[in-house]
């Protein structure tokens, strides 16, 4: 492993991050301060934040509905996410997108999407123009369990292979899409045997272990940046709130909920690190106060900006000729 | 009488209709235990069990295509597409399968099948908003259903249910939580025929699901501050369209306005007005016929920007206004 103890302070840092924005946004949700509706990850952090470190700033990510993780993972700013929820002018999308679009393209983030399977044709895309443009870039395109069944992923995925296009699928295998188990949207156990299927290699591995999910993006990162093609990374982990807004999760029981919280992402690398003298629970406590304080600013960043105005609601429809 | 919302409307149609006719039955995302998106089919698991509620991955293709061949062969399949946005997605097995196929077959098969979907803004951006009838309206073969008040929710969905071609049956989820007065006994309403939600003299508003609430608030407004007799008529269905009901209405007041959530360009306020002009209330005219529609842009995210892409009761005033004249 060569991650020095600083990334690793980093990662842990921003698993935190993820939570802390996500648990503000739960609250924000719920008591209705958030219009709209949103998907929170809090339990998947090691996804994001494994993939994201694996792979180099100019390297690009497809994310999805359930897009915050990845977002802040890329490196994108709390505040400006923030008051992109808010449907602020300062937010990144300018409150056009909210939580389901929310995309930082300076960090190479080609966007959420409120299509399920939406993001996978483009994330193939985007490696086809990177092969075109002779850039030794990969693209690493997020997707739940569900959209697996999606004909844009099976179709981008055989694209993809039989054009040996630099892409890491990454399936975030948390389960469920929305109220579906994996047993009634299956009728296989393992989803990494899907790869076989378009000639590349697959693996499933545990998603709640950052270092995992770290070690295995980055070698298959590798091999799709070597021109080996496509491959596909099956992660497991599990989405610890409802669905989205106002979901009683009556698909699910509480027992079950609680066991996998037991397997906390966060909590575990906390462990890992503290054990293994690379943080100090003092040095946890400081970050943690630090990544509050984040959220904090961002909140009141979020609050304190203004609307778009409607003067200006048609802008951006179309690419307007420079002046 | 009873008062029920959208949703029990809705509700109530399924279940009276799936208990009538045992080849009537479910298909859709999230249509089990979940209840489906929006509320709809709560409880429809528990009664009719999983063969006949049929909860199925996130494939709209296979959805609406498993639909079309299950009612080539014998079933009555109504299937929920989530959001009316992702109906693009299952759009081949709509537009190029079940809309064309007892055409291009000579009249040997039939479709009856119902997409119901829900369409509208309600705070979600540019993919889960959209109001994409007008599309719809164009595929010859295809009807196409979109009512208002819980009342028609129920009638229409029975007749649509009951009938031999593809029906894209068209929800509002504001219309959802609406409440309107809906009898205890049997009914259904025959698709084609449109509705006079108040009677005028002055002006005819043509306005379409969601719309009509806003269409009937701004009739009061005109009578109560502007001494302006609005007649509110709601087509209904857009495929087929009364177009006679609009005509005599027009043919009365000389004055029509038409009022859609869609985007204004392309949608079907155009082809209604066009009916208008090539019809004999072409002579009766006294002012351009106006379109109030939501702006031609994707449905914004923010609150402040999605209000002012829906239209809404000023805008409808202050058009009415300008046919009055
Ligand atoms: C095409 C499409 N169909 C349905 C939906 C509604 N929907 C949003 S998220 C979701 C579940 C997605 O499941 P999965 O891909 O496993 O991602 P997860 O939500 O579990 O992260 C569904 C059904 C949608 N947004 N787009
Ligand atoms: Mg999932």
């Amino acid at each position: 492993m060569q991650l020095s103890k600083e990334t690793q302070i980093k990662m842990y840092e921003d698993m935190l991050k993820i939570r802390a924005f996500e648990e503000q946004v739960d609250e924000f949700i719920s008591r209705g301060a958030i219009t709209g509706t949103t998907h929170l990850c809090i339990g998947q952090e090691a996804v994001a934040v494994g993939a994201c470190y694996a792979i180099r700033h100019d390297d690009y990510i497809a994310s999805t509905h359930r897009g915050h993780g990845h977002c802040i993972a890329k490196g994108a700013q709390i505040d400006k996410m923030m008051a992109e929820l808010f449907g602020k002018e300062t937010g990144y999308c300018k409150g056009r997108g909210g939580s389901l679009h929310i995309v930082d393209m300076s960090t190479n983030n080609l966007g959420a999407n409120g299509i399920v399977g939406g993001g996978i044709p483009i994330a193939v895309g985007a490696a086809l123009s990177v092969k075109m443009q002779k850039q030794d870039k990969v693209v690493v395109c997020f997707f739940g369990d569900g959209a697996m069944n999606q004909g844009a992923f099976h179709e981008a995925a055989n694209l993809a292979s039989v054009w040996k296009l630099p892409v890491v699928f990454l399936c975030e295998n948390n389960q469920y899409g929305m109220s579906t188990p994996l047993n009634e949207a299956f009728n296989i156990k393992d989803l990494s045997i899907r790869a076989e299927g378009y000639g590349m290699e697959g693996i499933t591995i545990d998603g709640n272990d950052l270092l995992e999910v770290y070690q295995t993006v980055k070698d298959f990162a590798e091999k799709a940046r070597s021109g080996e093609g496509p491959n596909l990374i099956v992660a497991e982990t599990y989405r610890w709130k409802g669905h989205s807004k106002s979901d009683p999760r009556k698909y699910r029981t509480r027992e079950e909920e609680q066991e996998w919280m037991k397997k906390d992402p966060i909590a575990a690398f906390e462990k890992k690190l503290i054990k293994e003298g690379i943080l100090s629970e003092q040095k946890a406590e400081e970050i943690k106060e630090k990544v509050e304080k984040i959220i904090e600013d961002a909140v009141k960043y979020a609050q304190e900006s203004p609307y778009p105005s409607v003067e200006n609601i048609t802008d951006y429809v179309y690419v307007e000729e420079e002046a | 009488m009873r008062q029920l919302t959208g949703r029990q409307a809705v509700a109530e149609a399924l279940m009276e209709e799936m208990m009538r006719d045992e080849k009537v039955f479910l298909l859709g995302e999230d249509i089990g235990i979940y209840g489906g998106a929006f509320g709809v089919t709560a409880g429809f698991i528990e009664k009719f069990g999983p063969e006949r509620v049929r909860n199925t991955p996130i494939s709209e293709a296979a959805i609406v295509g498993a639909a079309v061949g299950a009612s080539m062969t014998g079933m009555r399949p109504v299937c929920e597409i989530m959001f009316m946005d992702f109906v693009t997605i299952a759009s081949d097995q709509l537009v190029n399968q079940a809309a064309k196929l007892r055409f291009m077959f000579g009249g040997q098969a039939k479709a009856p099948m119902v997409l119901r979907t829900p369409a509208g803004a309600a705070a979600a951006g540019g993919q889960h908003t959209q109001s994409l009838e007008a599309w719809f309206t164009h595929i010859p073969g295809l009807k196409v259903v979109m009512p208002s008040t819980p009342y028609d929710l129920k009638g229409l969905l029975k007749a649509s249910i009951r009938d031999d071609n593809p029906v894209l049956f068209v929800e509002h989820k504001l219309g959802y939580g609406e409440k309107g007065e809906v009898p205890e006994e049997d009914y259904v309403i025959p698709l084609g025929v449109a509705d006079i939600k108040r009677e005028g003299k002055d002006v005819t508003i043509i306005a379409t699901s969601h719309m009509v609430f806003k269409a009937l608030e701004a009739a009061k407004y005109l009578e109560q501050k502007e001494g302006i007799d609005a007649e509110v008529v709601d087509p209904r269905t857009l495929v087929p369209l009364d177009i006679d009901t609009i005509v005599n209405s027009v043919c009365k007041t000389g004055r029509a306005v038409i009022v859609h959530e869609a985007c204004e360009r392309g949608g079907v306020g155009g082809e209604i007005a066009a009916r208008i002009i090539d019809s004999r209330a072409f002579d009766y005219l006294d002012a351009p016929i106006k379109r109030v529609g939501g702006l031609n842009i994707p449905v914004p995210y923010c609150p402040v920007l999605e209000k002012a892409y829906i239209p809404s009761v000023e805008k409808i005033v202050k058009a009415v206004k300008e046919v009055v004249y």
